[in-house]
């Protein structure tokens, strides 16, 4: 099982709790108005899928319940860090 | 030797907004996460950074968002020398005392239900499920003291 550190928690948590829900720093067009459909279609659909590290959101369902990112490798299954919802992806070496 | 007995039904809410430091009732509302305070009766659990569960409290004077769940849960204890290890046949968290001290509280799962789970002592616990999971929990808690040869009255 995962031991994922919940940075609201601020403890490792056990993998059971824990909800992912999708690729983390995916932005909302500024103005949805003015892109094309196209653009609104690869926003609301289209998502990365690399070999390697990737930013993901996860919950922390039956904890405390709270969104956050965390950073994971996609082939070693690590969690490389994790770090609150809204801060900027840090910088890890894979 | 692990015994579980349902706690007193007294009055249960959940508290939101930010209110972590705040005087509630005679006690503070914890701002650490996963700490719990208790005063007398009452007891303020945190849940999560604007969330808490209120126990005990008859009215509640606070300028937040109060609700009373009352009726969604029933409270357990869980005491006895074996409590932790009982717990563990359920609860997937490191239940040490330097992991999980005296005073801690969470939210997390014991088998499928979830349960917010709070150390009274080092050898107490309170559990806090919604009511409809209940028996389920007091039946898993049962069939782990047999298979386990943990003694105690489970109801």
């Amino acid at each position: 099982m995962l031991l994922i550190r919940c940075p609201v928690c601020a403890m490792d948590r056990p993998e059971l709790e824990f909800r992912h829900a999708g690729q983390a720093h995916v932005a909302r067009p500024a103005d949805p108005g003015a892109v094309d459909d196209a653009a609104w279609a690869a926003y609301l659909y289209l998502r990365d899928n690399p070999k390697g590290v990737v930013a993901e959101r996860w919950r922390h369902v039956h904890g405390c319940g709270r969104f956050f990112n965390a950073l994971r490798h996609t082939v070693s299954d690590r969690i490389l860090a994790t770090y609150p919802a809204g801060a900027s992806r840090p910088e890890v070496a894979p | 030797m692990a015994d579980l007995t349902p706690a007193d039904p007294g009055p249960r809410h959940i508290l939101r907004g930010p209110a972590g430091g705040a005087a509630l009732g005679g006690l503070i509302v914890p701002d650490q996460p996963c700490r719990a305070a208790e005063a007398g009766p009452r007891a303020a659990l945190w849940l999560g950074p604007d969330e808490w569960l209120l126990l005990g409290f008859a009215a509640v004077e606070t300028p937040f968002a109060v609700v009373d769940v009352g009726h969604r849960s029933l409270g357990f204890r869980l005491a006895g020398p074996r409590a932790a290890e009982l717990l563990a046949g359920g609860v997937p968290l490191d239940l040490s005392p330097a992991a999980f001290p005296v005073g801690t509280c969470t939210r997390t799962i014991f088998e499928k239900a979830e349960i917010v789970l709070w150390r009274r002592a080092e050898a107490a616990w309170h559990i806090e499920v919604a009511r409809s999971f209940a028996p389920y929990l007091c039946d898993m808690i049962a069939a782990i003291a047999a298979a386990n040869g943990i003694g105690g009255q489970e109801r």
